[in-house]
């Protein structure tokens, strides 16, 4: 055999369902006696850590307008010199205080989410051009049958926005504004994903 | 600036055609919350290239022991003791050492612990259903458990999940993030179940099937099933050089 088909293949994804909370954020849902300490990812900041601080909110909307409440939220993100916290990172030394990946339950009643973290610094595509600051989002949950990825990028970064490779090469342009963030206060940043219908968020496959 | 390292390889890309597609109709949930556009394309930069790391204090030494990690002291869960234990590996072949593995699972009647929950299935007080592991350097993973229970869902009339594990994985890159479900061998009920039956093609349900490892079962204490997992492939590259 030769080519793709000697490969094995990826598994299959299955939804994550209604509890996908017990597995990935056990306190919320009244087990914090597993996995002694914090929830993974329930936080990205430390006081040591470099860069503006700053907190991201939003919820996820679904094709009627009504907030999914059993969700999963993670992000991943670099530190302030553009920089990600994992082995793999080759072009410098990152922030050993800010761990880059951030993982929230929306919340059972209301559907928020909310992380503390920084503002990203930029990132060089593939060819060499950089991107503007954004953060990686990864969502699932019950009716998602396979993980939706995006992005958010940050709207008092308009300049670097307007020349972004990804925001610049999107299909349709008009879609671009549900790829940025809303302004929510001092240091805050509200961003609302929607899965379906009107202004449907960008989803990406790479 | 940092420049654009030239290490890291691409991944190979998705095959699609082995996921559900997003509107799954039989699934009722699906219709509200799957996008109507296309997914767009995007090559995979170092955003998505590049991952979480975890280390071993991020782990607690009963985390992957769910008939332990919410017992009372002398306490145990009801249910068949098992072994689900298995090798995550991408699709060239290679085991992904030290990656995040995390399941959560109903109790033994089919019950979650969640606030959620609405089935009358009792609670039972010495189980959980979260545990979480990391692989060896060879991309092996075991938990302890007990075997779910199967149970009732409001979908169709008369709809009934199959006895199943929820898995979720990371592997290296964030774009190789993947959440799952683990079905057990010989379950009459996987053929009726609509989430199951959002994969269109029968051999590509029977990678989410677990075997009876009797080999590597425990006499008189635990029954063994074996689940191996593969996570999207990198192109090679100088990938190991630079860990
Ligand atoms: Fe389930």
């Amino acid at each position: 055999m030769t080519g793709h088909s000697s490969h094995i293949m990826e598994t299959p994804s299955q939804t994550a369902g209604p509890y996908v909370q017990i597995g990935c954020t056990p306190s919320r849902v009244g087990l914090a006696g597993i996995n002694p300490g914090k929830d993974l990812g329930a936080s990205l900041v430390s006081r040591k850590t470099m860069g503006r601080r700053i907190s991201i909110t939003g919820q996820i909307f679904d094709g009627t307008g009504k907030a999914v409440r059993d969700g999963l939220v993670e992000i991943w993100q670099a530190d302030h010199n553009g920089l990600f916290n994992t082995p793999l990172e080759t072009r410098g030394k990152p922030d050993p205080h800010f761990t880059g990946w951030g993982r929230q339950g929306t919340d059972l009643k209301t559907g928020l989410y909310r992380f503390e973290t920084i503002v990203p610094g930029r990132v060089s595509w593939h060819d060499g051009r950089m991107q503007a600051p954004h953060v990686t989002f990864w969502i699932a949950g019950r009716g998602i049958n396979l993980g939706l990825c995006t992005r958010m990028y940050f709207p008092d970064h308009q300049e670097d926005n307007a020349a972004d490779p990804v925001l610049t090469g999107l299909e349709h342009p008009t879609r671009i504004p549900t790829l940025i963030a809303a302004p929510d206060g001092d240091d805050a940043y509200r961003f609302d994903i929607v899965l379906r219908g009107r202004n449907e968020t960008v989803f990406f496959e790479h | 600036m940092p420049e654009h390292p030239k290490r890291i390889g691409g991944l190979f890309p998705r095959n699609r055609d082995r996921h559900p597609p997003p509107f799954t109709p039989g699934y009722r949930s699906s219709v509200v919350r799957a996008p109507q556009f296309s997914l767009v394309s995007i090559g995979a930069s170092l955003s998505e290239l590049t991952g979480p790391v975890f280390g071993h204090d991020s782990i607690g030494t009963d985390d992957n022991d769910l008939t332990r990690n919410h017992a009372a002291k002398d306490g145990s869960p009801i249910g068949e003791r098992m072994i689900v234990y298995g090798r995550i590996r991408d699709e060239t072949g290679r085991g992904i050492p030290s990656t995040l593995v995390e399941i959560w699972q109903a109790n033994a009647g089919g019950r979650y612990h969640h606030p959620g929950e609405t089935y009358h299935a009792p609670l039972d007080p010495n189980f959980g259903g979260c545990g979480r592991t990391l692989t060896d350097d060879e991309g092996w993973y075991e938990f302890r458990t007990i075997k779910p229970g199967p149970y009732p869902w409001p979908n169709g009339v008369n709809d009934w999940r199959p006895a199943h594990i929820h898995f979720s994985l990371f592997g290296q890159s964030f774009a190789q993030r993947l959440i799952t479900q683990m079905y057990f061998e010989g379950d009459p009920l996987i053929r009726h179940c609509p989430i199951v039956n959002t994969i269109a093609d029968q051999a590509t349900i029977d990678d989410l099937v677990a075997r009876l490892d009797l080999r590597a079962s425990l006499p008189m204490d635990l029954l063994a099933y074996r689940f191996d997992l593969t996570l999207r492939g990198r192109r090679q590259t100088y990938f190991e050089n630079t860990r």
